[in-house]
């Protein structure tokens, strides 16, 4: 088991350009993660947004975009699972979040690594832990209901 | 909500400790977690028996994974006993699942957005 990076494929049945788009203009991503942000995406910005998934809405979110190789590579660093409004997040280590973009005949092959788990404070892992299992029924109905429409 | 209370205890006991798995980022520190977890607890003359390191160097290195919470340590007579504590591990990996399954759900929805 890898303990300082998750890594996802999926196979998007679009056009790379789409899925370019989905995720580099900030309403868009906003749309599908479940978060609506203040600013637009450009390498550099530290854009703030509100997570908008029921029973999350209460808290914000910051990332900080690093690389946007067009149609290729996108990347931001964050906080993963600062969940807790009451603490402040901002003098612990972010994890890399990046995108890889590649044209396969079906359509779009996407990649997301997000690293740097290890230097985030076990105690901080265990809690948000907690936060997150108090949180899976609601996340589980909303995704039911994106599929369902 | 299996052993909530007992882990949440656990992590605030824990509340300035280094990462596990920083803690785990050493051949030495990596082979004594081993040989304590397959071998079960035992005292820091077992466990430098077969080993070229000093006592004293075994003895750094399980007070870095003890400030980890990956092992602890009882006395028994003129000895001390180190033994696992397998929970930090246990949560750090499903801290990495829980992770994962969000990511699996917001790429659901990504692809429900690009492909219609």
């Amino acid at each position: 088991m890898s303990t300082d990076r998750i890594e996802k494929s999926i196979v998007l049945r679009a056009p790379q350009s789409a899925v370019w788009q989905a995720l580099t203009a900030a309403e868009e991503f906003g749309a599908w993660f479940g978060a609506r942000f203040e600013g637009a995406f450009s390498p550099g910005a530290r854009v703030k947004g509100r997570i908008t998934i029921p029973g999350y809405d209460h808290l914000t979110i910051e990332v900080v975009i690093e690389r946007m190789d067009p149609e290729h590579v996108f990347s931001y660093r964050w906080h993963p699972y600062a969940v807790d409004p009451a603490l402040d997040y901002s003098s612990e280590p972010m994890t890399l979040v990046e995108f890889h973009l590649e044209a396969v005949p079906e359509g779009t092959r996407l990649t997301v690594v997000e690293s740097g788990f290890d230097r985030i404070p076990a105690t901080r892992r265990a809690e948000a832990l907690r936060m997150n299992e108090g949180g899976w029924s609601a996340q589980l109905r909303n995704i039911e209901g994106h599929l369902a429409r | 909500m299996r052993g909530r209370t007992l882990s949440r205890a656990a992590a605030t006991a824990r509340a300035h400790a280094a990462p596990v798995f920083a803690a785990l980022g050493d051949q030495t520190r990596l082979g004594l977690v081993e040989q304590l977890g397959s071998a079960g607890p035992q005292s820091i003359a077992r466990l430098s028996a077969g080993s070229a390191m000093t006592r004293q160097a075994i003895t750094k290195h399980l007070l870095v994974l003890d400030s980890a919470g990956l092992v602890r340590s009882t006395r028994r007579g003129r000895e001390r006993i180190w033994e696992c504590d397998p929970t930090p591990l246990a949560e750090a990996g499903r801290f990495l699942d829980a992770v994962s399954i969000r990511w699996d759900a917001a790429l659901n929805r990504l692809q429900h957005r690009v492909e219609r």
